[in-house]
Order: structure tokens, then C-alpha cells, then sequence
């Protein structure tokens, strides 16, 4: 049952950076920090294949302290932590255990999963006082007993399970939607990317909607109303894309620059550091913050 | 949906010991800026004797009769805890100014992959520059 499978995503996208691409100018500039990103990611991945081998934890239980609230049952109405001790299997992801703990021990024990290969961004856990994908969380890399929680900074429904209906709302203010109404000239009948606006806005792309970054950003705590990473991050994603005209990327801009749209980022980094498909989500709303400076300072 | 659970700021604070770089910098430049701030006031209170050392006041300092200024500066030079307030103060405004040029070229979008790596840089150099001025600050103070 465990999934075994480590950063899937990368290795099925191709990855023109790590071949002759560098050499071409304007792809250069865009993919050295990605570049570098998937080194770090690369170099991990030996880490934990290391470790992994190394470790000696065949045959040993897994600690989990699983966080426990149901609002409908007499008794369990109080927060607590229940213990699972569960086999540890090689490969075994956070949400391998939690799975296993609820078929083997306590079917009451709730929490959302789906795809179990880091895709449909349904099990973001607040995994030993961070956020992450249970299913892309190797148990192997993390201390014992793992704790975890259901994302901080939610209503929790149940268990692990929280409310995103906010985090949703956010998303769809930006309109992540492409729109153009007019085709472009020319028989074509598509409206085509060039390859370097499609590597501009390549890693902004690859969000799932998890909430792990809006959960860590302690300004999106703090204001309700904050947009937070994800939502700017999906804008970046439109705002940058050429094939939409420039009126439409005016609105896009007014959208991210109103009062809790980009200018509370204070540049923690948090969203960044949590996120699990490695969107530079800090960089993205700081270019956005300078893409709002001129587009105002155009209009004086 | 039924009744929720709010776990309230359990998360915030209380989880301080997982805070990356990025976090306590944010935190550090809060806190030197308003210390900075409220130093601008002392600052203020202690020059403003100028003000009485003009009108012609006059105070005594080790059996000397000095104007008001001279005699206030050098009475809290005299003191010890003064001189270690100053090197704090150094301290503060280092980090202040070292992260806040960090935070510039975080908001012109230069080497954000390396934010963490410069907010330690900023941390050592700190220590560094503070370390070094204590001789300064504490030469000719009894305890
Ligand atoms: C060369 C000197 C300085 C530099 C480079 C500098 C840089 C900065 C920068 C970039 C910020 C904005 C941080 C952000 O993006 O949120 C900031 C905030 C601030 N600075 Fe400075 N600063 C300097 C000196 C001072 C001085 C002398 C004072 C006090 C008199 C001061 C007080 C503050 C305060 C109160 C804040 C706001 C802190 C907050 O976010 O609540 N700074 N500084
Ligand atoms: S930006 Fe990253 S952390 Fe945030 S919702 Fe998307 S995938 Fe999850
Ligand atoms: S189960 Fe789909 S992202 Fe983890």
C-alpha cells in the first residue's frame, strides 16, 4: 500500500533547464533559481534514498499522535491527541499511516485524500509543527512520534479535516480564468504560447489549491480579507500570461494591488518554504507588488 | 455544516521553535525598528537639555560646576549600564540597517533564493560589529 513514489510531478515533466536550454538567453535568467530549486530537490531525494536504505526502522512501529475532534459525538467534542502505533513499511508517506490507523484501529478517524501522488492537493496536514502533503511526506525523514494536526488557521470540521470554503473563496477572487475574448490573427484557431512566456509562468502553474502556503502565512492569519500566497500566486499565473491583452492585465493588477491584496506580503517566506510543489510564491507576489508600481507610475 | 473548532493562535507563536529565516527576520526588523523608534525619543529627552544649558542652567559633576548639557551627557556616560544600553542600541541599528538593504533587494526581486543564507549573513555581521565596538563603548567607565 505505500505509495513509494517521491516527487512524481518533477520527474514527469520535462526538465529543459538540466540540458542544453541554459545556453538560451532569455531562458537562462528565468530557470536558475528553478534550476537551483531542483537541485536542492534532487540532492534531497539522494538524502532521503540514503536514508531510507540506511534507516532501521523495517519491522519498527510508527508514533503517530493524531489530533481528534468531532463536533457530533458526545465526548469527543474536546480536542485531543489519540495514539496510533502503526508497521512501518519502506516508502510509508504520513498519509500511508493515517490511512492505515483508520482501516486497522479506528475508522472514525477522518481526514481527506484522493490521489495519494501529491496532485489533487486534498491532504495538506500540519505534520510535526508544519505544513504538508501527507502523501508526498516520507515518515523516514521525520522525528518520532509524528504529530498531526489539521492546518492551523482553519475551522476544523472534524479530525484532520478543515474548512476551505475561505481559502476557495480567496482563489476565486482573483478570476482564475483565462480571458480573451479575441482570436488571435492569422488562420489560427489557438490561442499559442511562446515557450519562454509558458517557462515564465511555468512554476506558478503547478499549484493544487492544498492551502498549506495560506495556512502558514501568519498575515493571512492575522487579516481575513488577505488574498494570501495562493490566490496572488494564481493571478501571477494570468497576469504574466501575454496572451491575455494588456486591459485585461490592468484589471488583474487592480484586483492584487487593492488594500489586502499584495502589499501585506512582509516577505516571511513561509508560504514559500511550505509549499509542496515548490511555487516561489514570494518572488512571484514581490513582482507583482513592482508589475503595480509601474503600471501606476505609467498613469500618473 | 455543524459546529466547528477554532483552534484560536495556538499556531502562531506557540510554534516559534519551527520558525524558518524569512520569519525571524521579519520578526528582528519589527523589533529594532520600534526599538530604534523609541531610542529617537531618549534621544530626543537627553538633547533637549541643550535647551536649559542655554538659559544659563548649571549642574554639578564630580565637584565641577558644568552647564546643563555637558553635565547631563557626561553623568549618564558615567554610567555602566548606560555604556552596555549603547552597545545594544549599536547592535539593533546594525541589524536594522543590514536586514532592511536584505529586505530591499527582496522587494527589487535580487537573490531571493539566497534570503535565508542573507538574513544569517546579516546575524553574524551583526555580532560581529557589535563585538568589536565594545572596547569603544566601555573604555573609561568605572562598574
Ligand atoms: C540605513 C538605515 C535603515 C534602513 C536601510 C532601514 C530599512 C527598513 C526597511 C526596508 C523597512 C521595511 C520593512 C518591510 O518591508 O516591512 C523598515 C522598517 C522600519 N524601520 Fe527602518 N531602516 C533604517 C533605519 C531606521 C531607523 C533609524 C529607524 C528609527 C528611527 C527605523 C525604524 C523602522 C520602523 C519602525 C520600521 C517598521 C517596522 C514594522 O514593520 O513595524 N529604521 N526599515
Ligand atoms: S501555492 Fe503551493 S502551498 Fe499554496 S495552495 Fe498552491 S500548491 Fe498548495
Ligand atoms: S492525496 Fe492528493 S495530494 Fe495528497
Amino acid at each position: 500500500m505505500s505509495t513509494q513514489q517521491q516527487e512524481p510531478e518533477t520527474d514527469a515533466e520535462p526538465e529543459p533547464e538540466s540540458q542544453e536550454t541554459p545556453t538560451d538567453q532569455e531562458m537562462s535568467g528565468l530557470s536558475s533559481p528553478q534550476q537551483k530549486r531542483l537541485q536542492r530537490k534532487h540532492e534531497g531525494a539522494a538524502e532521503r534514498e540514503r536514508a531510507a536504505a540506511e534507516d532501521d526502522l523495517e519491522g519498527d512501529t510508527v508514533h503517530l499522535k493524531v489530533f481528534r475532534f468531532d463536533p457530533e459525538v458526545e465526548g469527543k467534542q474536546e480536542p485531543r491527541f489519540d495514539d496510533f502505533h502503526v508497521p512501518f513499511e519502506r516508502g510509508m508517506t504520513v498519509l500511508d499511516a493515517v490511512i492505515y490507523a483508520r482501516d486497522e484501529f479506528d475508522s472514525s478517524l477522518t481526514f481527506r485524500h484522493s490521489c495519494r501522488q501529491a496532485i489533487c492537493g486534498s491532504d495538506a496536514f500540519f505534520v510535526n509543527g508544519r505544513q504538508r502533503l501527507g502523501c508526498k511526506t516520507q515518515i523516514s525523514e521525520l522525528d518520532q512520534p509524528v504529530r498531526v494536526e489539521p492546518l492551523p488557521h482553519q475551522e476544523v470540521v472534524k479530525d484532520l479535516v478543515v474548512d476551505m470554503d475561505h481559502f476557495y473563496d480567496q482563489m476565486h477572487s482573483v478570476e482564475p480564468y483565462f480571458q480573451q475574448e479575441d482570436l488571435p490573427d492569422g488562420e489560427l484557431e489557438e490561442q499559442r504560447q511562446t515557450r519562454e512566456n509558458r517557462e515564465k509562468v511555468k512554476m506558478s502553474t503547478r499549484c493544487i489549491w492544498c492551502g498549506a502556503c495560506m495556512s502558514s502565512c501568519n498575515i493571512a492569519a492575522g487579516d481575513n480579507d488577505y488574498l494570501g500566497p495562493a490566490a496572488i500566486n494564481k493571478a501571477y499565473r494570468f497576469a504574466m500570461d501575454e496572451r491575455e491583452d494588456e486591459e485585461i492585465k490592468e484589471h488583474r493588477l487592480r484586483i492584487v494591488e487593492q488594500e489586502h491584496g499584495v502589499w501585506r506580503c512582509q516577505t516571511q517566506f513561509s508560504c514559500t518554504e511550505v509549499c509542496p510543489k515548490d511555487i516561489p510564491l514570494t518572488e512571484h507576489i514581490q513582482e507583482l507588488k513592482r508589475e503595480a508600481v509601474k503600471k501606476n507610475l505609467k498613469f500618473w | 455544516m455543524s459546529q466547528s473548532y477554532n483552534r484560536g493562535l495556538i499556531e502562531d507563536f506557540g510554534r516559534w521553535k519551527e520558525f524558518s529565516a524569512g520569519m525571524w527576520a521579519w520578526i528582528f526588523h519589527k523589533f529594532t525598528g520600534w526599538m530604534l523608534i523609541g531610542y529617537l525619543f531618549t534621544h530626543i529627552a537627553v538633547l533637549s537639555s541643550a535647551i536649559a544649558a542655554a538659559d544659563g542652567q548649571t549642574m554639578m559633576v564630580a565637584g565641577e560646576s558644568v552647564d546643563a548639557y555637558t553635565g547631563t551627557i557626561q553623568g549618564l556616560e558615567g554610567l555602566f549600564i548606560v555604556r552596555v544600553l549603547e552597545v545594544g542600541l549599536l547592535a539593533v541599528a546594525v541589524f536594522h540597517i543590514l536586514n532592511g538593504l536584505r529586505l530591499l533587494m527582496v522587494d527589487l526581486g535580487i537573490g531571493l533564493e539566497a534570503q535565508d543564507k542573507s538574513f544569517y549573513a546579516s546575524l553574524i555581521l551583526t555580532g560581529v560589529i557589535t563585538v568589536a565596538s565594545v572596547p569603544t563603548f566601555l573604555t573609561g567607565v568605572g562598574l
